[in-house]
């Protein structure tokens, strides 16, 4: 049919391939490196503004509130690169949470409560998936929708009290150390470093990239594009439970209200690591660093005794900035 | 054809009112009272007025998720001068808010308009943003109710004719104003086409930027109406509450009332009867001894159905003119 | 015949250069009033890009237009249309929730912004125009509805109504059915009378013999004549289009074709095509042909799952298929190049290497995890086999030129070691040198043993190719020709539909 001239190409080709890029380019312009670049900056930064900063056991404890937002923001990156977007992981932290606590309460084994957690964090990925897979729903909005859903199901199952009384060896996970380094973190970085390994080195993980660049041209590459897509929520929705177990165990109860907010959070650190929010661009590397950016930023200002609310000024300013910066530095690249 | 189906809908929104005040007021006979047509009359006008201007965002295929903080953000200013500056008339605290509310909205359409950038990310952003400042104004004080001036709270409670309060007159002359405006205007229309057809309308003559920001602004000043509207209604403004959850509230009713997620789709009517159907609903749940907490639930499952019937009714569109002939 | 005295437009020394690099050179050419005149080329001539430059959509990067004698500059297609220059691009740009009426409103004049919308005018005013085209048309119906035939009647009908002096139709009739053809013709030839000036680019001598006053033949990037289309034959102007005879490429005749490896009968998906039924021998290539919205890519897209048949069925080598997504066809040994690479073929962002091994995941991951010295070694294969030019294996594909993405996308295909190959509009876009080196390939690969299907809208590439042609029109097979007697004339008489004959 029409075949699409671009304004910027040549009508009927008369040379051969452009010259590539030096391989220093390729490998320091990229948005992971303005990532380091502000992690490296803001901590600069904080340990001037106090003599209390600067110390690891501090940043390491302090961290262990965000390692939950950050576990789930690494899965969400591999579903934004892939082309879609899931804003419903922090209600889905609570309601699997809540679905925990309700169970424990009921006097069942606690292992039977996580099973139940985890389940039910499969189930609500399997609805985004099919909402968005088999109905054809823009993810966005579905997920707008369910992120109301699944909170409103926390709140029908939690009311507006505190669910507790989880057995010892189950809460305190972040005065787990190991190595000195408390075992949420100590999970993060693993996971980290796994989802890093599949993205950059197996099969999938490249697929994942293929889908986000052209879903149609990965459909007629034989790729299985619903499949891994729908894998993906999934894996979103299994992770949110993990992180919504994690964050029980570190405020030995739960509420309905857990996590409100995160999904700016955890759309902020995959937007500060550089991954494209069109799809195709990102990694694990950058979105590991923004995790520590954030890190660092927050327990700076909290250390300068800069208002919590203040901190929702500072996150708005950084996602504005940071997309408008990855969209420069993708659009600089191609040409 | 389409046109055929489009006012199907709107025909279809009013059966599912009446049904549900049919089964409702079957269910319990107090339903059917005139005290619960004035409770579901003050809990409509705010959603009302942001939809007006979610919806002229959504018809030009953008979104503002940060309507909800702007309306905060207004508030509290406005709330504040009220308690700071008691000569203030009235009328300045809501010309204040107008212009806040406004101006917030100009932010957003210049972030999208200059950098390109998705207006769901954008509004995401400042969604955050707007709220950061509302507690940094406000030194995360509330504006407690003696402040708010009894003429400002007298909207909501008197009424110049047939016992219809203030607050409702001015919700429904801003959804007439909205429907002179997209219906029957220029600039109104070519919102439409730019939802339409947003390669084509540069093309056609159609100034991109500044239709783009002209959607924002109004969103944000209308964001802003709703915000002094909230002082009035509720008689106190506070920096964690106000507001939050507004602009999830107002999607849902947009897009059940037909608004398409793509853009250059959708009525005013067709978004008023959804306002009003979600409205009589939220007040139906706690007369049928529903709890409050299922709120949220129904809110969600409402977006997801009304997102469904759009996508099944234009699939069977298409598929009805494939089979017509290619 | 009506040519009115001076040129209104003059075009001098007009060069266009994307990227440094010029892909139209000093083209001299001057318009008449009241004439339709023809730009014909092959694909990436300079026609297409001639005729943007005259609508605004891209600037002269040397060279001048005159309109009326007087030098212009034409900055933009608004700018474009208010000096009466209008374009209809081949898919109309049209607003699809807005009715037929506002469509042909919109964008027309200075009126003020809050100026009130007159419902009832508008759609008399725009009821009246389309009468005026003899086109009967419901214009409070929304635009989405509509075919593109007549989406083209409302664009032409806002050129007439904007006063437009000269519109720029390009590849018009490619869409339409020959009634529809007919009624456009009749539209073109009354805005001729009225003085208008008409532009008609198109690859369909019998057209332009029909419509147009003049001709003018571009070829790589520069104009090689000019002259009244009476005085014309098809011979001297193909000539002038390709530069040599004729195509001088035969296939080797394959001696016996093997056995049938791709059986289709009673193919059916409804609105695309009804009741397909043909066969592709091992080493044959079978081309299929006709025009375009016939169906063909809808059938190819059919057999390699991409848009899965509602009835009929598919045999592979003789073994039933089900293929209800393109990696069922793919484990059949089954490949398909699409015809829009840019869109449904290219990861334009990602390595050449990476685009190539892109259909073979297990060759280069044979336990998981991506060994990159394999890859690069399958990515050098098919640099060096199809000589693909370039600059580095991991630079991004989209920096590479029409012609050696195409390669890539094919060596890509070859990867799976196809048993049967489907190729959409393979030369599109190509250099006219590369496109010989694919006919080899072609050739080659038939030679090997596959069965070639062989879709092409260059009637004399795909006769020059194929050991058999198939036809299709709006959406049956209407002929199944061998070699010898596939000319010319007999597929294109099978690809125009039935009862409706050219005027």
């Amino acid at each position: 049919m029409s075949v699409a001239e671009r304004p910027d190409g040549p009508a009927g080709p008369r040379r051969e391939a452009a010259r590539a890029r030096p391989g220093w380019q390729v490998a320091l312009v990229r948005p992971e490196a303005m990532t380091l670049l502000l992690l490296v900056g803001a901590f600069v930064v904080a340990s001037w503004l106090s003599p209390f900063f600067a110390d690891a056991t501090f940043i390491l404890s302090s961290a262990t509130f965000y390692t939950e937002f950050a576990i789930v923001a690494l899965v969400l990156t591999l579903l934004i690169i892939a082309g879609e977007i899931d804003l419903s992981p922090a209600a889905g932290m609570a309601l699997a949470a809540c679905v925990f606590g309700a169970v424990a309460q009921a006097g069942l084994p606690i292992g039977l409560a996580i099973a139940a957690a985890l389940l039910a964090g499969a189930l609500m990925g399997l609805l985004n998936g099919v909402l968005v897979l088999v109905f054809g729903l823009p993810s966005i909005i579905v997920t707008i929708g369910t992120l109301t859903l699944f909170r409103g199901l926390a709140q029908v199952l939690a009311g507006d009290r505190s669910i507790g009384g989880f057995p010892g060896w189950f809460i305190g996970i972040d005065w787990r150390l190991w190595l000195g380094i408390p075992a949420p973190v100590v999970i993060f970085v693993v996971a980290a470093a796994l989802l890093a390994a599949f993205l950059g080195l197996t099969v999938t993980g490249r697929q994942i990239h293929q889908i986000g660049t052209s879903p149609e041209a990965a459909r007629h590459a034989g790729i299985r594009v619903r499949r891994i897509k729908m894998g993906l929520f999934v894996a979103m929705g299994v992770t949110a439970a993990l992180a919504g177990l994690l964050a029980a165990s570190r405020l030995a109860s739960v509420r309905y209200d857990l996590a409100t907010g995160g999904e700016l959070t955890m759309v902020l650190m995959v937007m500060l690591g550089g991954t494209s929010i069109f799809g195709g661009r990102g990694s694990i590397l950058g979105t590991f660093l923004a995790a520590w950016l954030l890190v660092i930023i927050a327990t700076g200002m909290t250390v300068a005794n800069v208002p919590v609310t203040s901190q929702l000024i500072v996150m708005g300013l950084l996602l504005i900035v940071s997309i408008i910066a990855t969209n420069v530095i993708y659009a600089r690249s191609q040409r | 054809m389409i046109g055929a189906l489009l006012r199907g809908r709107e025909a279809g929104l009013v059966v599912m009112i009446l049904l549900v005040v049919a089964v409702v007021g079957g269910l319990a006979p107090r339903f059917l009272d005139w005290e619960t047509l004035r409770i579901v009359a003050l809990a409509v006008p705010l959603v009302l007025i942001g939809a007006m201007g979610q919806m002229m965002v959504l018809v030009a295929r953008h979104v503002d998720l940060s309507q909800g903080s702007i309306l905060a953000f207004s508030s509290i200013v406005a709330g504040m001068m009220f308690r700071d500056l008691p000569e203030l008339p009235v009328v300045a605290g809501v010309a204040v808010a107008i212009l806040l509310g406004a101006a917030l909205g100009l932010v957003n359409g210049l972030l999208v308009v200059l950098f390109r950038l998705p207006s769901i990310i954008v509004t995401l952003g400042t969604l955050s943003l707007y709220r950061g400042l509302v507690f940094l104004v406000s030194d995360a004080r509330q504006v407690d109710p003696q402040f708010i001036p009894r003429g400002l709270i007298s909207m909501s409670q008197t009424s110049p004719v047939l016992g219809i309060p203030w607050i409702v007159i001015v919700a429904a002359a801003v959804a007439l104003a909205t429907w002179a405006f997209l219906g029957h205007s220029r600039l109104g229309r070519q919102i439409y086409a730019l939802g339409s057809n947003p390669v084509a309308a540069p093309l056609r003559g159609i100034n991109v930027v500044r239709v783009t920001l002209l959607v924002f602004t109004l969103s944000g000043a209308l964001a802003g109406v709703a915000g002094i509207l909230y002082a009035s209604r509720f008689g106190y403004v506070n920096p964690g509450i106000t507001g939050l959850g507004f602009e999830f509230a107002v999607i849902a009713a947009v897009v059940v009332g037909g608004v398409s997620i793509n853009g250059g789709s959708g009525t005013v009517l067709g978004t008023v009867l959804g306002v009003l159907l979600l409205g009589t609903v939220s007040v139906a749940l706690p007369i049928l001894g529903v709890s409050a907490f299922w709120q949220d639930v129904f809110n969600g499952a409402v977006i997801i159905l009304a997102l469904l019937v759009d996508r099944g009714l234009r699939e069977g569109g298409a598929r009805a003119l494939r089979r017509a002939g290619a | 015949m009506a040519q009115t005295g001076a040129a209104f437009v003059e075009a001098r020394g007009v060069s266009k250069a994307f990227a440094g690099v010029e892909v139209l050179s000093d083209v001299d050419l001057d318009l008449q009033g009241g004439e339709v005149h023809a730009l014909l080329g092959e694909n990436g001539a300079g026609k297409s890009t001639f005729a943007k430059i005259l609508a605004g959509v891209h600037r002269p990067t040397r060279g001048t237009i005159r309109l009326d004698g007087r030098a212009v500059d034409i900055a933009s297609p608004l700018a474009a249309q208010r000096l009466g220059i209008t374009l209809i691009h081949q898919e109309p740009l049209s607003f699809p929730d807005l009715s037929v009426a506002e469509n042909l409103v919109l964008g027309r004049g200075e009126e003020a912004p809050l100026g009130r919308v007159r419902w009832a005018d508008m759609e008399a005013g725009a009821r009246d125009l389309m009468g005026r085209l003899g086109v009967a048309l419901d214009v409070s119906a929304p635009m989405r509805g509509l075919s593109i035939a007549s989406q083209q009647m409302v664009e032409i009908a806002r050129a007439v109504a904007s006063d437009a002096r000269l519109i720029v139709m390009d590849e018009p009739t490619a869409p339409l059915t020959p009634a529809e053809v007919a009624t456009l013709f009749g539209i073109v030839r009354s805005l001729r009378e009225g003085g208008r000036t008409v532009v008609f680019i198109s690859h369909r001598l019998e057209e332009v013999r029909a419509l147009c006053d003049r001709a003018t033949v571009f070829r790589d990037g520069r104009l090689v004549g000019t002259g009244a289309v009476a005085d014309l034959s098809d011979a001297e102007i193909i000539r002038m289009m390709i530069g040599r005879p004729l195509a001088e490429f035969h296939k080797a005749h394959a001696a016996t074709p093997g056995a049938v490896a791709l059986d289709v009968e009673g193919l059916t998906r409804a609105g695309a095509f009804a009741d397909v039924s043909f066969q592709v021998r091992a080493g044959e290539v079978v081309g299929l042909a006709g025009l375009v919205g016939a169906g063909r890519t809808d059938v190819a897209r059919a057999i390699f799952g991409v848009a899965p048949a509602e009835g009929g069925t598919i045999r592979v080598h003789g073994e039933a298929a089900t293929i209800r997504d393109p990696s069922d066809a793919i484990r059949l040994g089954l490949a398909f190049v699409p015809e829009d690479r840019a869109a449904s073929g290219l990861f334009g962002a990602m390595s050449v290497q990476s685009n190539i091994t892109a259909a073979v995941p297990r060759r280069i991951a044979p336990r998981g995890l991506i060994r990159r010295g394999l890859e690069r070694a399958l990515a050098r294969q098919t640099v060096d086999r199809l000589r693909v030019r370039l600059a580095s294996l991991r630079q991004p594909v989209v920096e590479l030129s029409g012609g050696n993405q195409q390669k890539a996308i094919l060596g890509r295909w070859l990867h799976t070691d196809p048993r049967v190959l489907i190729l959409d509009e393979p030369t599109r876009g190509v250099d006219v040198g590369v496109k010989a080196e694919f006919y080899e390939m072609i050739a080659d690969l038939a030679r090997q043993g596959r069965a070639i299907l062989v879709i092409s809208s260059d009637l004399p590439e795909l006769l020059a190719l194929s050991d058999r042609v198939l036809v299709m029109a709006e959406g049956r097979l209407t002929a199944d020709l061998p070699r010898a007697e596939a000319t010319q004339e007999r597929v294109m008489r099978a690809a125009v539909p039935r009862g409706a004959r050219a005027a």
